[in-house]
């Protein structure tokens, strides 16, 4: 799909597929709402919602082409389980606590799952957020953190380290927890488990993730695919 | 206008279960009751004006009705990205309340002056804002914006007009003096300090004042009477505590020049700057660019 497109943001994507795929097809029901808050990875969200039949493989032959409705940020009103156009970071995490809020205070069951990077609690507004969503004990809302360490022009330690994450996040009222991004029963297990106030999964995860070449590697933030990357990266997930 | 706000947030609540209230911090010896009516319908979502707009647009895609208060600048200007990202481009029935419109806090500072937030609230195509002008349009204004289903942004300000003026029932455009003078079209309460002036001035003089509540101007809003008046005097005032900029001025401009009505004089007087060598009150900084009563009626 990006390589038919000519366009990158590839690495972003590999990093978080595999908890969107635990999430659309293990965790989230009818009553559930999904914030996609890095929006740069609408394409691995758009495979996950192709992969439950929501995108069908017309649509994603459109991707980032004239005339779509899967631009390379999701657009906003258009597919449905997409609820808001994001693409500029910090804001789905408010987006996440309201809804989470609002079904509290109207009795209305259901979870909301909110995916954000790690560059993105760089974002004074996504703390404004945590600290609301701690403050109104938000025990209906999980913030799960891409941890893959890099981000547009270099890596979050070099930029604006806030590592380790997890222990500067622990002095919140929050349940926190780091797992392996990659391994879907950890995070399964992790998502499973009985929940007590809001919480925040950080997923250690790699981007780039199952292409050898793109493995934390910061380029593949933006980067393209070439005829012949495109054929071994192929080869090297099909192998997967 | 607080009190007239908290009233007729109360009486709206009455009738509507859905309505939430969020305000960054603000409302003390003002929104007191209306706290206490909402209950846990009332939020303090604390200084966090970036997260407050992203929760009630999270909240207004969960069918709740947010209403988001707060110092005007604070409310428009701090999360303007939340507003366009959040609010506008998912078309969400957010109401933002901004209050002390134009200098309306005065020699607190320039920070907290908000005297380009229509024109930069309306470059966001579904935003309708309201200007009420005296405290009785509060209500009116209420249940006008409960009812858009799209984003609204209410501007407040002080009423000064006198304690015994009955102000005409609310619409977006009314005529609130008349004579052979000029025609007068002002947005926002400053109209209220123009009012008797222009009343005690002969006829031959005195202006036929206009007071507009509803932006954006709607061409089919225009009433006749206002269009037979332009065409009739030919001399035309447009006054707003707004910059020139994005402001009704070049609106009323516009929509004219659209339906060939032409004028010889056209006279903007508008809030020219956040910064003067000194400052002052609203009052002051009113007189400072020129759209002071004094002002005004020398260029009659």
């Amino acid at each position: 799909m990006h390589f038919d497109a000519g366009v990158g943001h590839i690495g972003g994507n590999l990093s978080c597929i595999d908890i969107l795929i635990v999430l659309f097809h293990k965790l989230i029901s009818s009553n559930d709402k999904f914030i996609l808050s890095k929006g740069h990875s609408a394409g691995a969200l758009y495979i996950a919602l192709w992969s439950i039949n929501i995108l069908k493989d017309s649509d994603l032959a459109t991707f980032h082409q004239d005339d779509t409705l899967l631009a390379g940020h999701p657009l906003p009103n258009k597919i449905k389980n997409i609820s808001f156009a994001t693409g500029s970071l910090g804001h789905g995490l408010s987006l996440s606590a309201g809804i989470a809020l609002s079904k509290k205070i109207k009795s209305i069951k259901g979870q909301v799952f909110c995916l954000t990077s790690d560059g993105e609690w760089q974002e004074g507004s996504t703390w404004e957020a945590l600290i609301f969503s701690c403050h109104h004990n938000l025990d209906n809302l999980t913030i799960i953190v891409d941890h893959n360490n890099l981000q547009g022009f270099g890596s979050t330690n070099d930029i604006a380290s806030m590592s380790p994450l997890n222990k500067i996040i622990n002095g919140f009222n929050l349940e926190v927890i780091t797992i392996n991004g990659h391994s879907p029963e950890e995070m399964l297990s992790a998502l499973k488990k009985k929940q007590n106030k809001c919480r925040m999964i950080i997923l250690e995860t790699k981007k780039g993730n199952g292409v050898s070449f793109m493995e934390n590697k910061m380029e593949w933030h933006y980067l393209p695919l070439n005829k012949d990357q495109y054929n071994q990266a192929i080869q090297e997930v099909d192998r997967v | 206008m607080r009190t007239q706000l908290s009233d007729g947030l109360i009486k709206l609540a009455n009738q509507n279960n859905e309505m939430i209230f969020l305000t960054g911090d603000l409302g003390f010896m003002a929104l007191e009751k209306l706290r206490d009516k909402l209950k846990e319908k009332f939020i303090n979502v604390g200084i966090a004006e970036q997260n407050m707009i992203g929760v009630a647009a999270g909240m207004a895609s969960e069918g709740l009705i947010p209403w988001v208060y707060s110092i005007a600048p604070f409310c428009y200007a701090r999360p303007f990205e939340q507003i366009r990202n959040d609010v506008s481009f998912h078309n969400l029935p957010v109401k933002l309340i901004g209050n002390g419109g134009g200098y309306g806090y005065g020699v607190m500072g320039a920070t907290h002056h908000a005297i380009e937030d229509y024109g930069i609230l309306l470059t966001l195509t579904n935003f309708r804002v309201f200007i009420p002008c005296f405290n009785e349009d509060i209500y009116p204004v209420l249940k006008l914006s409960n009812s858009n289903e799209k984003p609204t942004y209410i501007r407040l300000g002080y009423d000064e007009s006198d304690q015994e003026y009955v102000p005409p029932k609310y619409e977006s455009w009314r005529q609130l003096t008349r004579g052979d003078g000029p025609v007068i079209i002002v947005t926002g309460p400053i109209a209220t300090t123009y009012i008797k002036a222009f009343e005690k001035l002969e006829k031959k003089k005195r202006p036929n004042l206009w007071i507009l509540c509803e932006l954006p101007i709607l061409e089919e809003s225009l009433p006749k009477n206002l269009i037979e008046q332009i065409n009739l005097t030919k001399n035309l005032f447009v006054i707003e505590e707004h910059v020139a900029q994005g402001g009704i001025g070049s609106q009323i401009s516009l929509v004219l020049i659209k339906n060939n009505i032409s004028v010889k004089r056209f006279t903007h007087l508008f809030a020219t700057s956040h910064h003067f060598e000194k400052s002052g009150s609203q009052k002051y900084l009113r007189k400072k660019c020129g759209i002071d009563l004094n002002n005004v009626l020398s260029r009659l």
